[in-house]
């Protein structure tokens, strides 16, 4: 995974609650067996008036011009603000991919589903969660003003906007830490390897059942 | 005192971290072709070998197609999805269940089906619907490709300890009143976010005279409540469910596990975080109007009016959701017509699934504006097992098609989805936008439910036709 570093991007709002991650990147792009190369189709259904599928030239395609991330203003957003349960449906990780690959490094919502927030932390996306009252001045601030951007400072766990007004944000330190220092967690977890395989035998004088 | 999720937990923990974070182990791995390949990948480039291969379990269940199979799969994108599957299990000894194979089936009905999703287990699988598997007593949770990968590699997760629900459903379900509907009910309480950060203990008489199908079919959709994992206690029905499967324990082995899963259950008297009451008696047949599972009302009901509702954010969401489904509020629910029926999916193609539609259907036909009914089994012994039963012939006598297993139009990776602004009661578990075919309808029902609709042309409640 990539180090996190701080960065002070434009942001792009998408005003719906409940974005599901069918919305975020459809089915019909899971066929990939690469992790790359989602961007495209991030929202496909939203984005582009046509019906979008696999390998279809991407110049061709007629976008959507009402389309939030269509419009002009919010070329390069590199941070997406959003409404409540943001993430919530297929625990598919494409969803994550996709807007990375989009150039999204950072979402803010007042809240994640579950296995969304999860996985945008495995591959160094950052979730962030906000009060609905600080996200409703976010959402009335960005249309307000074309080029909004906040400045997010992971290890301050700070969004500061232009203005100077600074929000605090909670992560897990263990979070926090893999995306600082760009770990693997796989890595770190076999630092353990002696710890899983006590445990594992202990397991199967317990429970031999569950092993051949 | 503790609760089935704390005792779940406590005996997979490997190591404590901090913040409730813990390295739980890995009981049972479910591996489909959707969300495996770029771990395998992972794998590879790291150099790295799975830590376990007997936990490991896989299937192709969401492209294959549900038409003949001899003919293989037309889309090469999908194939040479399918394929890499194969060929990772082939080179590293995984079993699975390949297209052929009578046992292949969606994911979540074969672990069950085989005896390889046991009590007590802790079981993941890079799909939602994981959840299912906790009708047994199990911790089971959806994860994502990164941590597909983290398991195979390590037979661990770091995850962090959830708060918990009880769900409790007590009374006598009317009659055609199912699982689903109890599902959708709670959802509709609580809403699609309303079990984030929760782990679900569902209990409760009603609970407890569910059969395994249906509960499995219960904690299927805790995921659309936003609750990761779902779960029921231990009973005499989970237990004669498990035994003779292939893969459950037997002889000693079986009486040592047994004694071990009576002891699955929240004892007496223990606190939730939170509990949530529903009487049975007032649950009535369910249908979804809208984009989101919680979207619901009852089939006696009307579709909702958004000008009624006064947060600002709902409305315009309420609004998005029926002008994409193409619906005027206060439409009475039996008024809305269809175009497409899906008797499927992980959440209800089980073979008590498959007979409560049967039962709806026989000796009845398809409405003529119903283009397409077709029942597509959960797996090829569900298939094998309805034939045995004569329930194909009730079907196709009834104008339905009758298909090979897999995930199908649930969420329509193969060829089997919706045109465009066709409206589809559907069994399957959500009806966001897309879900099955672009601007695709999707009404969410119970088997029953869909094969009134289908009969009928239009929603019907199932109490006045059974």
């Amino acid at each position: 995974m990539e180090k996190f570093s701080n960065l002070k991007g434009l942001v792009a709002p998408l005003d719906r609650a409940n974005v599901d991650t069918d919305a975020i990147i459809p089915k019909q792009f899971l066929k990939s067996i690469n992790r790359s190369g989602f961007g495209k189709n991030l929202f496909d259904e939203w984005r582009y008036l046509d019906n979008g599928e696999p390998e279809m030239d991407i110049t061709k395609r007629k976008p959507n011009p009402d389309f939030v991330l269509n419009q002009a203003r919010y070329q390069g957003a590199e941070i997406l603000l959003t409404r409540t349960n943001f993430g919530c449906g297929s625990s598919r990780e494409h969803a994550v991919w996709a807007l990375q690959d989009y150039g999204f490094r950072v979402i803010i919502a007042p809240s994640f589903a579950d296995i969304f927030f999860n996985n945008s932390f495995k591959v160094g996306l950052l979730s962030i969660v906000l009060s609905v009252s600080i996200v409703d001045r976010m959402f009335q601030e960005v249309y307000e003003s074309e080029g909004y951007s906040l400045e997010v400072n992971l290890d301050c766990q700070t969004v500061t906007t232009s203005g100077g007004e600074s929000y605090a944000f909670d992560i897990d330190p263990f979070r926090k830490s893999n995306l600082l220092n760009g770990l693997d967690e796989i890595g770190l977890t076999l630092q353990h390897m002696d710890l899983i395989k006590a445990f594992e035998e202990k397991h199967r004088i317990n429970q031999p059942w569950l092993f051949k | 005192m503790q609760t089935l999720y704390e005792k779940l937990w406590k005996s997979h923990v490997v190591q404590e971290k901090a913040d409730d974070l813990a390295l739980l182990y890995i009981d049972r791995h479910l591996v489909h072709e959707v969300t495996s390949p770029q771990a395998f990948e992972g794998l590879r480039i790291a150099g790295r070998r799975p830590w376990r291969l007997d936990s490991v379990l896989a299937v192709a269940d969401h492209n294959v197609p549900t038409t003949e199979r001899a003919y293989g799969i037309n889309d090469p994108i999908s194939r040479l999805q399918v394929d890499t599957l194969d060929r990772n299990c082939e080179e590293l000894g995984i079993t699975e269940f390949k297209m052929d194979d009578v046992r292949q089936g969606i994911v979540h009905v074969i672990g069950p089906e085989q005896g390889a999703t046991l009590p007590g287990m802790t079981v993941v699988c890079g799909d939602s619907h994981t959840s299912t598997h906790g009708a047994f007593a199990c911790l089971a949770f959806g994860i994502g490709t990164s941590e597909v990968e983290h398991v195979l590699a390590t037979q661990c997760l770091s995850i962090k300890k959830a708060k918990e629900m009880q769900i409790l459903v007590d009374g006598t379900l009317g009659r055609g009143v199912t699982a689903k509907d109890v599902a959708l009910a709670i959802i509709g309480e609580i809403g699609t976010a309303g079990g984030t950060g929760y782990a679900v203990e569902f209990s409760g008489s009603t609970v407890r005279a569910l059969s395994m199908e249906g509960r499995m079919t219960l904690c299927n959709m805790a995921i659309e409540a936003g609750a990761r994992a779902g779960m029921i206690a231990v009973d005499d029905i989970t237990i004669e469910y498990i035994s003779e499967r292939p893969f459950a324990p037997k002889g000693d082995l079986w009486e040592k596990a047994t004694a071990y899963w009576r002891t699955l259950r929240s004892d007496d008297g223990v606190i939730f975080d939170k509990v949530i009451n529903l009487d049975a008696a007032q649950i009535k047949p369910q249908v979804t109007w809208g984009t989101s599972p919680e979207m619901v009302i009852t089939v006696d009901g009307r579709v909702p009016d958004p000008a009624q509702t006064i947060d600002s954010v709902k409305r315009k969401d309420m609004e998005r959701a029926l002008e994409y489904m193409g619906l005027t509020p206060n439409t009475s629910i039996c008024e809305i017509y269809l175009d497409k029926i899906f008797i499927g999916s992980c959440t209800n193609s089980r073979i008590e699934d498959l007979r409560a539609a049967a039962q709806v259907v026989e000796g009845k036909y398809i409405a003529t504006n119903i283009k397409l009914a077709m029942v597509v089994p959960g797996s090829g012994l569900v298939k094998l097992q309805a034939e045995q039963e004569g329930l194909d012939k009730i079907f196709r006598d009834a104008g339905f098609e009758w298909r090979e297993p897999g995930c199908s139009m649930c969420l329509a990776m193969n060829d089997d989805y919706l045109l465009p602004k066709e409206r589809c009661a559907s069994t399957s578990n959500r009806n966001f936008e897309g879900r099955q075919g672009p601007a695709g309808r999707t009404h969410l029902v119970s088997p029953a439910m869909a094969a009134a609709a289908a009969i009928a042309g239009h929603f019907v409640d199932v109490r006045e036709v059974l």
